[in-house]
């Protein structure tokens, strides 16, 4: 099948690549722009692995298209820290020990950041309902709601 | 823990793994790419059983990008797939093959494999290999009446009996008997991170290479060597990142070998990434089982004997672990409680499902739930409580060690410490029992339906016989801990690097783990039943101590001190008289060890050693755990109000992730309880191949969960005195659950099969209903 | 689970897309809207469209707006655009609450309340809407516009008057009065999962009597529909446990449910009874 010469914004950086229009955007961030970062756990919109956010929005990255996401802010869990400093809700989830295997983290570190920066008042409640959109099989969810809870009284506070 | 101990070991350090987790930077199996590598896709079976008249791959081979395509015919050399642990005569015959022969058995069984240049392509060349077949009868239930695996064989593959004592006596004599028909249903590990295998083949240097191992590389790697005809030294295993394992991950199946032997013939990489609908069909199932069993009691409730008899749903194959499940079965199921006689026979029956094996507590989920659905209608027979009942059986304290003449993992049923009465006190101390009843009773005669249920476990970890690791100091004073051991997400890092600091002496940041890889160390025992922590630490920690004594010995003739006044601390030694004398670090003493240095005074150069631990016996930790459950009679919906687990580990290397561990473990104890089940039709057509089907809890499903990380019991088995984590928070959740369940409906022994779906309990109330009505 | 080959056409305007999905629609040409349901099918391939028509590039489609007395809906509203308190009065009240039962936060963010109705899954919250409040769905073609009322719109299960040609531009929910008041319950296995049973109920209270009662049922059957012999025992009747307990079983009784391996129609049956108390109470409160 042809494929499209296509630029993705990613992080910051352009990513100029050539792709079919059936490629999702999570394969093309991981297979053409090598930000791997980004993982797959179902590929039919469940899992939440692929969380990522396009446009200030989190969306599910196997359920898009890499074409659609031309001409959008793309970011994934690569851009998250700002350089060596990381994100507050990073170093929340290693002193919470919200992981384990680490698999379903990039996609709950995404989620959580892009909905705090929507709603950084967010109510608890709101936030488990949130949070229930991933899923992790290693950690039993409770340290990574106390991670993120951390992070956002942490973000929340004057500095 | 009350008091924070000064060393490493003890302490809830900061995991050494997290840092490229959270930044994008791990390295999964799918994260892995070589040049020119091929991807292949499987075509699986869409039948439950039939035999193949023909397959055609016309139409694939001829899709643009398509490299090869496989049926069994292009490999006739490469044999069905070996059992880990050797040869077992009556199961040979039952072996998968790695693409199916000249019948389908299940669902998802591996028929043709396609090797493109693309995923998407290899996924469209699949669609176009058809199969011409005959249907044969399909069987899904191992309680149905065996059927015929071939023209010979029974697909009662095997027969597992233990036992001890005479049970038919004790049943004569006794004053009541108890008889309950409990089922467990299928369900499995299903880690976030689905499988994936790239095989190489480095023609230069003749090795073959197989990347995204895990579980037990070098068990593998011995069985891979034999099915390929190669030395082991010509075949390596890497484990990259893991994203959970669970038992499930890192055995060896059809899609490992198909890429080694792919890589050795077409010379190019191949890579294999399992999607998730595969996931759920393809890899390792768990837990089906229906157990009719019987208690014979005395007027105290004493438990005399035990019948079980029980049906092993095995699926289409046995797997690579062979009867072991079923082993432990028989062996594991007597639990904490003393017994006069017992006997149990199983079924290991073959059905056209997705094959089965272990999932973490293998043997262990199944027969608490059983044994503890026993003791209950035992209390409710005799009148007594449910917790009486249990105190009046538990092996005390003083009777450890307890052996019985039953066997798990061919090793003798025999726990090394505990006092289980103990840890039962502390729980309902900390629940506030009889508080709890009180308001339990209060809230149901508002007209709620709450109810609190417990189970006590033993636990089995850390099997032998051996595992080694080596410890190596560089002359900067970085280490390298070098182990068999593999990682499955655990904080396997951490928990090595802490042991080798307290040791050393040193911070335990310093140092760099290596695991799951066979081109490092010859020998290793990997990551499953709960056994790293176990072993392997115990290794490093014999590594570390002859590094010590080493570099002691060093550092006595360069200070001209005695070695036992010397300590090692942040990686210098000192004096321990004289804090502020001189001091030499870790770095400097391996330099005086390089194999020129004149003040290496014939010793082995390097600061390094190897260090072995062996054991005889396994080592038994144990707990229990308590619910409190509400029901919506209306809907037949359970939510797990709050959740107690306790258990002793005899000593917490780091109880931040022995913490981790029993709370991930409980949300998949969680899921086996209330949600998560393969569903077959009649037919075998299997029902839950989405994660819209297959239901793992999240976060909006998870209780608030109080965790007893208890020390009481030291195991007597190693050095350390440390007993196994992985599988403590899962073992008991579906006993606790569904005796609350039936407490909150009044009616002992009314679960009698997980997982309790709200339609299952809904058609539960209106039946206790209607008889309520009728009596 | 790689979706297979197709062309994927962007147009900009409702005529262009209009155009393409008269040429694509005979070989199974589809509209790409949130494709939180699509992209699920085409990943199982279970779906194999050579050509999708991505709707999201149309500003046209960005209707959300009250025109006289009802809620226009364009096609490129997403679940997420609910709960924002763009609309006033119970209408959005009602919308917001239904919001937050539609699947997760990241999905909300692209499925579109157009595409539902489009999808036509019998568990969709919106579709039940549409049934319970007569929306009227307004499709275009190369043909022209047509509008269809919401009861002729459900055939079967997935299965509506829509046109494989035609595209969904837009709903129009007539407005709740002033003073409606609802209820909504639902049950699913996890929070967010597609539910087993829902149940939507409005009416005002004036006077201590039920007055333009308005019950429908979703999930439970092929497709969402009201069911007026419960709203006829509603119609009048004092808003108490007795009437809520006789609508309740009604609605049971009329009940045909869906059934499949997993779910009995029994148990549906049970589930519209006991969510229906619930949602006459959430009336009454
Ligand atoms: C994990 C998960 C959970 C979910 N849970 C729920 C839930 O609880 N309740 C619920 O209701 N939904 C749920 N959904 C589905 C979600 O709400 C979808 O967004 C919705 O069903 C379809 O909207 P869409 O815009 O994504 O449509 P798409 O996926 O783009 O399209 C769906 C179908 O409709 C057609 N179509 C779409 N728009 C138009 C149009 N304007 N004109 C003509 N045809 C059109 C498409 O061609 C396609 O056939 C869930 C989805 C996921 C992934
Ligand atoms: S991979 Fe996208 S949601 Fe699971
Ligand atoms: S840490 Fe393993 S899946 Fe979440």
């Amino acid at each position: 099948m042809t494929k499209q010469d296509i630029t993705l914004d990613v992080n910051g950086r352009r990513y100029a690549i050539s792709v079919e229009p059936r490629k999702t955007l999570a394969d093309a961030l991981r297979d053409e722009c090598g930000l791997t970062g980004t993982h797959l756990g179902c590929e039919h919109g469940v899992c939440g692995a692929c969380t990522i956010i396009v446009g200030g929005e989190t969306v599910r990255s196997c359920l898009m298209f890499a074409v659609q996401a031309t001409g959008r802010t793309i970011r994934t869990i690569e851009g998250l820290a700002d350089g060596n400093d990381l994100h507050p809700l990073q170093r929340a989830f290693m002193q919470n020990h919200a992981l384990q295997c680490g698999y379903c983290t990039p996609g709950f570190l995404m989620l959580a950041a892009g909905v705090l920066e929507q709603n950084p008042d967010i109510d608890d409640k709101e936030l488990i309902d949130v949070l229930s959109s991933n899923l992790c099989r290693c950690t039993g969810y409770e340290n990574i709601l106390a991670a993120v809870r951390a992070a956002a009284a942490e973000m929340r506070a004057p500095t | 823990m009350n008091d924070m101990p000064k060393g490493p070991i003890g302490r809830p350090l900061l995991r050494l793994e997290d840092p490229p987790l959270v930044t994008g930077r791990g390295r999964f199996v799918a994260d892995i790419s070589f040049p020119h590598q091929l991807h292949m896709r499987l075509v699986r079976s869409p039948h439950a059983h039939a035999r193949i008249n023909s397959i055609s791959i016309e139409a694939a081979l001829a899709l643009p990008g398509v490299f090869a395509v496989w049926t069994a015919r292009d490999i006739p050399e490469i044999g069905p797939i070996d059992f880990r642990e050797g040869k077992i005569e009556k199961l040979e015959p039952y072996r998968q093959p790695v693409l199916a022969i000249d019948r389908l058995r299940y669902i998802g069984e591996p028929v043709a494999a396609i090797f493109a240049s693309d995923a998407y392509i290899a996924e469209d060349a699949a669609d176009l290999v058809t199969m011409d077949v005959e249907d044969l009868p399909v069987i899904t239930r191992a309680d149905d009446p065996p059927g015929a695996f071939d023209d010979h064989l029974s697909t009662e593959a095997a027969v597992v009996r233990q036992g001890f004592g005479d049970t038919t006596k004790a049943f004569q004599e006794a004053h009541a008997i108890v008889e309950i028909d409990v089922s467990i249903g299928r369900h499995s590990g299903v880690p976030l991170e689905t499988r994936g295998a790239i095989g190489r083949y480095d023609a230069a240097r003749d090795v073959l290479e197989l990347h995204g191992a895990g579980k037990v590389p070098h068990k593998n790697r011995e069985s891979l060597a034999k099915l390929f005809g190669r030395s082991t030294a010509a075949l390596h295993l890497f484990e990259p990142h893991v994203g959970g394992g669970f038992g499930v991950r890192g055995e060896i199946y059809p899609e490992d070998i198909l890429v080694l032997a792919a890589a050795l013939r077409f010379e190019r990489p191949v890579k294999w990434i399992e999607d998730r609908r595969e996931n759920l069909i393809a890899c390792n199932h768990s837990r089906q089982q229906r157990h009719k069993i019987r208690a014979a009691v005395d007027a105290d409730g004493a438990l005399l004997a035990i019948e079980n008899e029980f049906w092993h749903d095995q699926g289409a194959y046995p797997r690579t672990h062979a009867l072991r499940v079923a082993e432990t079965t028989c062996g594991i199921l007597p639990g904490p409680y003393h017994l006069g006689a017992y006997k149990a026979l199983g079924h290991y029956r073959l059905t056209n499902k997705t094959p089965a094996a272990t999932y973490r507590a293998p043997g262990r989920y199944e027969t608490n739930f059983v044994r503890e659905r026993l003791l209950d209608v035992i209390a409710a027979r005799l009148g007594k409580s449910r917790i009486d009942v249990r105190r009046r059986n538990l092996i005390r304290a003083d009777e450890m060690p307890y052996a019985r003449p039953l066997s798990v993992l061919e090793d003798e049923v025999s726990y090394d410490s505990g006092d289980y009465a103990g840890l039962l006190d502390k729980t309902l101390a900390l629940i506030g029992w009889d508080e709890l009843q009180v308001e339990l009773a209060e809230r149901r005669a508002k007209g709620e339906c709450v109810g609190a249920g417990l189970a006590l476990f033993v636990e089995k970890s850390g099997l032998g016989p051996s595992d080694g690791a080596k410890v190596n100091v560089d002359t900067t004073g970085a280490i390298e801990v070098i182990t068999g051991g593999a990682s499955v997400g655990q904080g396997f890092e951490t928990v090595m690097a802490q042991v080798c600091a307290e040791t050393l002496g040193t911070d335990y940041r310093r140092i760099r783990v290596v695991h799951g890889r066979t081109d490092r160390i010859e020998y290793g025992i990997g990551a499953h039943a709960s056994r790293a922590t176990v072993m392997t630490a115990n290794a490093v920690h014999a590594a570390a101590l002859k590094v010590r004594d080493k570099a002691l010995a060093v550092a006595g003739e360069l200070l001209q001190a005695g070695p036992a006044s010397l300590d090692i601390v942040d990686g210098q030694v000192v004096q321990r008289e004289r804090p502020g004398g001189p001091s030499i670090a870790l770095g400097m003493i391996a330099h005086h060890l390089r194999p020129s240095s004149p003040t290496r005074r014939g010793r082995d150069p390097g600061l390094a050693a190897e260090g072995w631990f062996d054991t005889e016996h396994q080592t038994y930790p144990y707990g229990n755990q308590l619910a409190v459950v509400k029901i919506d009679r209306d809907t037949g919906g359970v939510t797990v109000e709050r959740y107690v687990i306790a258990y002793d580990i005899g000593r917490a290397i780091n109880p931040l992730l022995v913490r981790g561990q029993i709370l991930g473990g409980f949300v998949q104890g969680l899921g086996g309880a209330l949600y998560e089940e393969f569903l077959y039709d009649d037919r075998g057509e299997p029902l839950s191949v989405t994660f819209a089907d297959y239901l793992i809890p999240t976060l909006h499903e998870t209780p608030q969960v109080d965790v007893i990380i208890s020390e009481d019991a030291p195991s007597t088995r190693n050095p350390l005195g440390i007993k196994g984590a992985g599988e403590s928070g899962i073992a008991a959740v579906g006993a606790a659950i569904a005796s609350a369940v039936d407490d909150a409906l009044g009616v002992p022994g009314s679960i009698t099969s997980l997982p309790i779906t709200p339609q299952r309990l809904k058609r539960i109330i209106q039946n206790l209903d209607a008889r309520s009505v009728s009596s | 689970m790689k979706p297979a080959s197709f062309i994927h056409h962007r147009p900009s305007t409702i005529d262009e897309a209009v155009q393409l999905i008269a040429r694509h629609a005979p070989e199974d040409g589809r509209i790409l809207a949130g494709g939180q349901s699509l992209v699920p099918i085409m990943a199982f391939r279970m779906a194999k469209p050579p050509h999708l028509i991505d709707i999201n590039e149309i500003a046209e489609l960005d209707l959300l707006e009250i025109a006289g007395d009802a809620l226009r809906i364009g096609a490129r509203i997403r679940h997420s655009a609910f709960g924002r308190d763009r609309i006033p009065g119970p209408t959005g009240a009602l919308l917001a609450t239904i919001m937050r039962n539609i699947a997760h936060h990241p999905i909300r963010t692209r499925g579109t309340f157009c595409g539902s109705l489009a999808h036509a899954d019998p568990a969709s919250e919106w579709c039940a809407v549409a049934a319970v409040m007569d929306a009227i769905l307004v499709a275009r073609s190369i043909e022209g516009e047509r509008e269809i009322p919401v009861r002729d719109y459900f055939e079967a299960v997935m299965t509506t008057a829509l046109r494989p040609d035609e595209i969904l531009v837009e709903v129009r929910l007539p407005l709740l009065p002033t003073g409606t008041r609802f209820g909504f319950c639902e049950f699913s296995r996890r929070a967010g999962d597609f539910a087993l049973a829902m149940v939507l109920v409005t009416m005002r209270i004036e006077q201590g009597r039920i007055v333009d009662p308005r019950f429908g049922i979703g999930g439970a059957e092929a497709f969402p529909r009201r069911l007026p012999q419960v709203e006829a025992i509603l119609n009048g009747a004092a808003p108490d446990g007795l009437t809520w307990a006789r609508a309740a079983a009604l609605a049971a009784e009329s009940l045909d449910p869906l059934e499949d391996a997993v779910t009995s129609g029994d148990y549906r049956r049970d589930l519209v009874r006991s969510l229906s108390i619930r949602a006459f109470t959430q009336v009454e409160a």
